[in-house]
């Protein structure tokens, strides 16, 4: 008697246990970890004033099409690494720790001719000095969500195109977005550089050619619809387009490096819309491009905390 | 490269070069800059950059400017109806695919 109360005990004390387990579970399962971070951000967004609507996922299918490109260029890249000389491991490593092509493309032959360390550490840095200005314009759309820490492992990333991408964004740009726009185009990068080195030629030409212009493409795709919206956007386009076509014809200035020319031309265009057609924002992105489309630059004028938190939620 | 020792010394000082410009400005810049002139300058930055990059660097870019052009307008139209990156990316190689196809069954 006494025994059977005990099991009788035990199995009510194992039933309790039971149901509390399957209770924890469930609410674990539907706030699922992904969505506690997100609600979180989003808390932490509106604390800040900037509502930052942009998760991994969509960063992840940001991604894509840059990811696709760099896929094309870096196995140009492996083609061209390996047949200087390089081992092709040799030529991952410096896709994996660089990702940047023009960079890479300078590289190569100075490492391959041994010349000195000072040329290849002057040659970088003039390359890619753009990034610096990318940097430093990408710093003043990054919400708050964004650590110190995350900007020492996020500007590692930060290419011509992820720059590109994130900067297009509406309102600002958060830490899980940043994360989620890296993760294609560095793999697409990697893997790329791989193919090209480890097997050249598997693919036929008209592919790999008609795959060159798929990074083109995806930047026109950026360009148009800002300069649709902004007639100030659609004059620095033109203006810098025209710089560039002249550095690559006139015949002096062509031989100027292809960094240098990038540098030059958007220095000059930006600066001159700047002086012209100044814009006024403290969510870059969104409420700029509104101000040129009025034709009312915003100079001067700050907009209330709350005007600016529905400019971010509106995307 | 053979001298597997002298290549990472190269791979470190490239890497470090090009880590340093990208990371520096990024980590020391948070706070919000408010000078207009500099605001405005780093808001078209973007635009700028990828025009100078995309023009004339994309009728070379397929090895050949007949087939680039097909790609360059099958983008301009996609991009002024606002196709998402990939539709426009894919849309421009597939035209660039097609155009290289005609040529070579016309030539």
């Amino acid at each position: 008697m006494h025994f059977q109360l005990q099991k009788a005990f035990v199995i009510r004390k194992a039933g309790i246990l039971c149901k509390s387990l399957y209770l924890r579970l469930k609410i674990r399962f539907q706030f699922s970890l992904l969505d506690t971070y997100r609600i979180y951000d989003i808390l932490r967004g509106m604390e800040s004033k900037n509502v930052t609507l942009h998760s991994y996922k969509e960063g992840l299918k940001d991604g894509v099409p840059i990811g696709l490109g760099y896929l094309s260029v870096s196995f140009a890249f492996g083609i061209f690494a390996t047949g200087s000389g390089l081992k092709i491991w040799q030529a991952l490593l410096i896709s994996m720790t660089n990702l940047t092509s023009a960079g890479q493309l300078a590289g190569v032959p100075i490492i391959v001719q041994s010349l000195p360390f000072v040329e290849i550490a002057l040659t970088q840095l003039i390359i890619n000095l753009r990034y610096s200005l990318m940097s430093i314009s990408l710093s003043q759309k990054a919400d708050s969500t964004i650590t110190r820490l995350d900007r020492f492992l996020i500007s590692f990333f930060m290419t011509d195109e992820i720059f590109a991408v994130s900067s297009a964004k509406e309102g600002m740009v958060g830490r899980r977005y940043m994360y989620g726009l890296a993760v294609m185009p560095y793999i697409g990068w990697s893997l790329g550089t791989l193919l090209g080195a480890a097997a050249g030629n598997i693919l036929p030409e008209p592919v790999t050619n008609a795959l060159g212009i798929a990074i083109y493409g995806m930047f026109i795709a950026i360009i148009i619809p800002a300069a649709k919206k902004s007639r100030s956007v659609l004059g620095v386009v033109i203006v810098s387009c025209a710089m560039s076509v002249l550095f690559r014809f006139v015949p002096v200035l062509n031989k100027v490096s292809g960094g240098f020319v990038i540098i030059i031309c958007a220095v000059a265009a930006s600066a001159l819309f700047a002086w012209l057609k100044p814009v006024k924002t403290t969510n870059s992105g969104a409420s700029a491009g509104d101000g040129a489309q009025s034709g009312q630059n915003k100079v001067g004028a700050k907009p209330a905390a709350g005007a600016n938190r529905s400019a971010g939620s509106e995307e | 490269m053979e001298n597997t020792i002298l290549f990472f010394k190269y791979l470190a000082v490239m890497a470090g070069v090009t880590y340093l410009v990208r990371m520096l400005p990024f980590v020391l810049f948070k706070k919000k800059i408010e000078n207009t002139f500099v605001q405005s300058f780093l808001y078209y930055i973007p635009y700028a950059v990828l025009g100078a990059m995309t023009f004339p660097a994309i009728f070379y870019s397929t090895g050949n400017t007949i087939t680039a052009l097909a790609g360059c307008v099958t983008a301009l139209v996609l991009a002024w109806f606002e196709k998402s990156l990939l539709t426009v990316a894919l849309c421009a190689s597939v035209a660039v695919f097609a155009a290289d196809c005609v040529i070579r069954f016309v030539a």
